[in-house]
């Protein structure tokens, strides 16, 4: 499952380079149907990213040694 | 009350306090410093205002023609620093600051900074189109360089939730105004930059005073910002507020919340281009194939496939056709040259001396084999052999008789008759 390894923007570069190659229509049948299997698995997979997407937010300080030090961010409203 | 003393005019008395302010030189140029109330310009240009502070008023004048040189539109509640002379006129009684110019207070230095530094900045290329970087398309993280308490974040950490929850924020929390917020502002990016922290940085505050906002207008902040290898979006103040880093930044947003809209995609938008693409695939890939099923349809329709035989039987029939032609060409050639040859036999025919011997004529060869064709020629006794139409008979010359010489003119006519 390479398409998994992606990142979303690759994922997403590549979903738009299969639909532009599929309309253009110059590759053979066996071509567009692994480029159209390949397509349909990483819409599907960009759709899945979207989906459990969860936003986090880290807040950042100094660490003794430079080294950022993460901890999750809790709001202070005023 | 004694009237030893002298008993002057209003008027009097008005001319002399003029006298005395306009003889004290302190007075003549004089730098005030004070909160503009009541305002007022009048149809004549003039601009009538006072001057205040906690616990005193000055009136002032502006005429018109030094109003002309104010940079920025003046307003009731405006500090400011103002510099004229004060006299009085006489008529009213009244002294006054007669303004010549009029700088907003401590802003007026600020503005000359911040032009200096931009004009610096422009010339050395910090602003360069060239040299900002595009927006990555998704980003994965986001360096939040503002402070961590107050609107701001708050806005934008909710906008970038709702429009692209993929993204991790990191919050680098820092001082935004005050005393030493421009060096942990520059601090923050270049720390940014040097752990790599994020994809992107949003770096921002909401609005405030210019002098609330000056320390995004740091030339250190300024220079860290355009060595940020991580792409950059400035969001500071509200729409009208500019600060330099908006010029260096990668990209200028207008407020904390438009940068967090500019900086990410919108998931719902996204959602919508997904199921587009989606659909285009389908539409391409059924496109394909139904074109595939067209070109196998019309191969399976073709002649060579449903009637294996016909090339062949087309072939055998040209074949044929040739084969025709070829005979009929030949029959055609030969039949002409019969009938030439034909005519050339009865041509010879016609001619032939046998035809002649056919009808009584004769010829005679002697023992040597020459045509006779004198009687001179012939001796008495001579063998002869008379060639007829059916064969030869041998004779002996018995006699010889010479025609007369006009016989022989008779008979040689005779003999071209008989040719013709």
């Amino acid at each position: 499952m390479a398409a998994k390894k992606k990142s979303f923007e690759e994922s997403m570069t590549r979903l738009e380079e299969i639909v532009t190659a599929l309309e253009r229509g110059e590759s053979t049948l066996e071509e567009s149907l692994s480029l159209f299997e390949e397509g349909t698995k990483l819409a599907a997979s960009c759709s899945k990213q979207l989906d459990q997407a969860e936003q986090k937010v880290l807040k950042l300080s100094k660490g003794s040694d430079d080294t950022p030090v993460e901890q999750p961010f809790e709001e202070n409203l005023p | 009350m004694t009237r030893s003393q002298p008993v002057y005019t209003v008027t009097q008395i008005n001319t002399y306090i003029k006298s005395v302010l306009d003889g004290d030189p302190r007075l003549f140029g004089v730098y005030i410093r004070g909160e503009v109330s009541n305002y007022k310009k009048y149809p004549s240009g003039h601009h009538y205002f006072s001057l205040k502070d906690q616990t005193g008023v000055l009136r002032c004048v502006m005429f018109r023609s030094n109003a002309a040189r104010l940079r920025f539109r003046l307003e009731s509640g405006m500090k400011v620093i103002a510099y004229g002379k004060i006299t009085t006129f006489p008529r009213d009684g009244q002294y006054q600051l007669y303004v010549n110019a009029l700088t907003p207070d401590g802003v007026g230095e600020l503005y000359v900074a911040f032009e200096q530094l931009k004009e610096k900045l422009y010339r050395e290329g910090l602003f360069s189109a060239e040299h900002k970087q595009p927006i990555p398309r998704y980003p994965s993280s986001i360096a939040l360089i503002t402070s961590s308490a107050g609107a701001a974040v708050h806005d934008m950490i909710r906008i970038l939730g709702a429009r692209w929850p993929m993204a991790t924020i990191k919050l680098l929390p820092v001082r935004v105004q005050g005393q030493g917020a421009a060096q942990e502002l520059t601090g923050a990016v270049r720390y940014a930059n040097r752990w790599k922290l994020a994809d992107l940085i949003i770096i921002g505050r909401g609005g405030g005073s210019l002098e609330d906002l000056w320390a995004f207008n740091d030339e250190q902040l300024a220079r860290a910002v355009y060595d940020s290898v991580i792409p950059l979006v400035s969001a500071v103040g509200h729409e009208p507020d500019v600060t330099m880093i908006d010029f260096v930044a990668d990209l200028r947003a207008a407020t904390p919340s438009n940068g967090a809209e500019l900086a990410v995609p919108d998931q719902i938008e996204l959602w919508q281009h997904l199921d587009q693409l989606t659909l285009r695939c389908c539409q391409s890939i059924t496109a394909h194939l139904h074109q595939k099923k067209r070109d196998l349809t019309r191969l399976q329709q073709s002649k060579a496939l449903t009637e294996p035989m016909y090339s062949i039987q087309e072939r055998r029939a040209f074949l044929d056709h040739q084969q025709r032609r070829l005979i009929h060409g030949l029959q055609q050639r030969l039949s002409v040259e019969k009938t030439r040859f034909a005519s050339f036999l009865a041509a010879l025919d016609a001619l032939s001396p046998l035809k002649v011997l056919g009808r009584g004529y004769a010829f005679a060869k002697n023992e040597q084999g020459e045509v006779v064709t004198s009687v001179a020629s012939v001796e008495l006794g001579e063998r002869l052999s008379l060639r007829l139409a059916d064969g030869t008979l041998g004779c002996t010359v018995m006699e010889q008789n010479l025609f007369e010489e006009t016989e022989q003119m008779r008979r040689s006519h005779g003999c071209e008759k008989e040719i013709i």
